[in-house]
């Protein structure tokens, strides 16, 4: 086994295609809840292959996508003072902020990184001890531990030049919005199976239970995908709502205790404003009390104006999975790639930049 | 973003002083390092998933065969055996 191939082969993809085609006898819309699950979908043509009957919307959970525009901002001011280094993952740089990305700023002169590891962060600190090293902390509970990790190895080397610029969002109280939303029409979702790989399952039964919804914990290779989609649609046709876990090769009922308790050391839960979507209340982490000289946010001194989002990109109804990026005006026109308009145009996981990459033009709904 | 990939500890070692272990870990051929701090159980042979220089869970055997054997159920076992003796092959 390489956890990998097996996943991806043919004949295994087509014997659940044809399972599911032979389950499915009512129209569904489910809802993958993140990013990376849609880039798979996307990439390997699942969606095409899909029976018609089911209809698959693409969720919120693309943390570059919904990371707000005046955090970019901050991001961006921060960036161009003289003493800062500003590093982040790779997705993160070209995210439109009101005036310029973070791409833009390191282009007319500052100092901006891409790392792969926010524990490189920490390095880059200890041997720039004149320079302020800021970590633009963004991510799902995933990412959290690490981020998190990374002011706990500061603190261990008694750095007092490291310090991160948080952006993190919480998968289960999005879902809820998203259910509690009028508009909703998903009526089964698949949960994003790295998150849970850290906070474990408990969090989605009392969803599931009040929500009358099935939730299945999924992977991210097209055989983990098609078998999540083929146990949810099982459960939709019995007229079940249970939390089922697909990936248990990695996702632990209890998730990991150990990544817990470092997000628990160095973060708080927050209220947080989503990109598109607006506030969600207790939807995301703040660096805590005890942190503060690692928190940029109140370490920095920040003046920034409060920006408008561009009136033309309609991330709030994609991300909501109200709208297929094929149906923005925008889309392959005034916004791509190379010149995106909004967030979910930018991230490998954004759904637009994975229908324009993949030259996916899905119908409407 | 959330992507994590598994991949096969080759070796590992402790640094800062006997607080932090650090492995070497093998995708396909590719040497990255991650931090086994989340992990603390860790051995070298394992396979492990790493998000962003942290490995964040063992990847179980067991489950992982587990994926396959529904498929057996609904009557695919002969088109299977032939891949995962390419599989056995491959490693
Ligand atoms: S295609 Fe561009 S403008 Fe339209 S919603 Fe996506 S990111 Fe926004």
């Amino acid at each position: 086994m390489k956890y990998m191939s097996e996943y991806r082969d043919a004949t295994r993809v087509k014997s659940y295609l044809a399972e599911l085609q032979q389950v499915v006898t009512k129209p569904w819309t489910i809802m993958e809840v993140c990013g990376g699950q849609t880039h798979s979908l996307v990439k390997n043509g699942i969606l095409s292959m899909l029976p018609d009957k089911i209809n698959m919307v693409h969720g919120p959970g693309c943390p570059v996508c919904v990371t707000p525009l005046h955090l970019i901002d901050k991001a961006v001011f921060l960036a161009e003072k003289p003493d800062v280094i500003m590093c982040s993952y790779g997705d993160m740089l070209r995210v439109p902020g009101s005036k310029k990305s973070l791409l833009e700023a390191k282009a007319a002169g500052a100092d901006v990184r891409i790392l792969y590891s926010p524990l490189e962060a920490v390095k880059l600190a200890k041997e720039n001890p004149g320079k302020e090293v800021i970590f633009f902390a963004v991510g799902f509970e995933t990412t959290a531990p690490a981020n998190a990790l990374s002011v706990l190895h500061a603190e261990r080397a008694g750095l007092k030049n490291y310090s991160i610029l948080t952006s993190h969002v919480l998968v289960p109280p999005a879902i809820e919005a998203l259910i509690r939303d009028e508009t909703n029409t998903v009526q089964g979702f698949l949960a994003a199976g790295h998150v849970c790989t850290i906070m474990g399952m408990s969090e989605y039964f009392p969803l599931a239970e009040k929500y009358k919804i099935p939730i299945v914990v999924t992977g991210f290779e097209p055989v983990d995908l098609l078998q999540g989609i083929l146990m949810l649609v099982k459960q939709l046709e019995a007229g079940t709502y249970n939390v089922e876990n697909q990936y248990t090769r990695v996702v632990r009922p209890e998730g990991n205790p150990q990544a817990r308790a470092v997000i628990e050391k160095v973060f708080e839960v927050s209220n947080r404003e989503w990109r598109g979507i607006g506030s969600i209340p207790v939807s995301g982490y703040e660096v805590n009390k005890q942190y503060t000289a690692f928190d940029a946010n109140k370490k920095m001194n920040i003046s920034i104006a409060k920006a408008e989002e561009s009136k033309e990109c309609i991330a709030g109804e994609i991300l909501k999975g109200l709208k297929k990026p094929s149906q923005c005006p925008q889309f392959g026109k005034k916004c791509t790639p190379i010149n995106p308009l909004g967030a979910p145009m930018v991230s490998s996981e954004g759904a637009c930049a994975v229908y324009y990459h993949f030259n996916c033009t899905e119908e409407p709904v | 973003m959330c992507l994590a990939i598994p991949g096969k500890i080759q070796s590992i070692e402790t640094i800062h002083d006997g607080l932090v272990k650090m492995a070497k870990v093998s995708f396909g051929g590719i040497i990255k390092e991650a931090s086994l701090e989340m992990l603390p159980a860790a051995q070298v042979g394992d396979y492990v998933l790493v998000h962003v220089g942290v490995a964040i869970s063992k990847v179980d055997e067991e489950e992982a065969a587990k994926t396959f054997e529904y498929l057996r159920e609904i009557g695919e076992i002969d088109e299977l055996l032939d891949h995962t003796q390419v599989d056995r092959q491959v490693e």
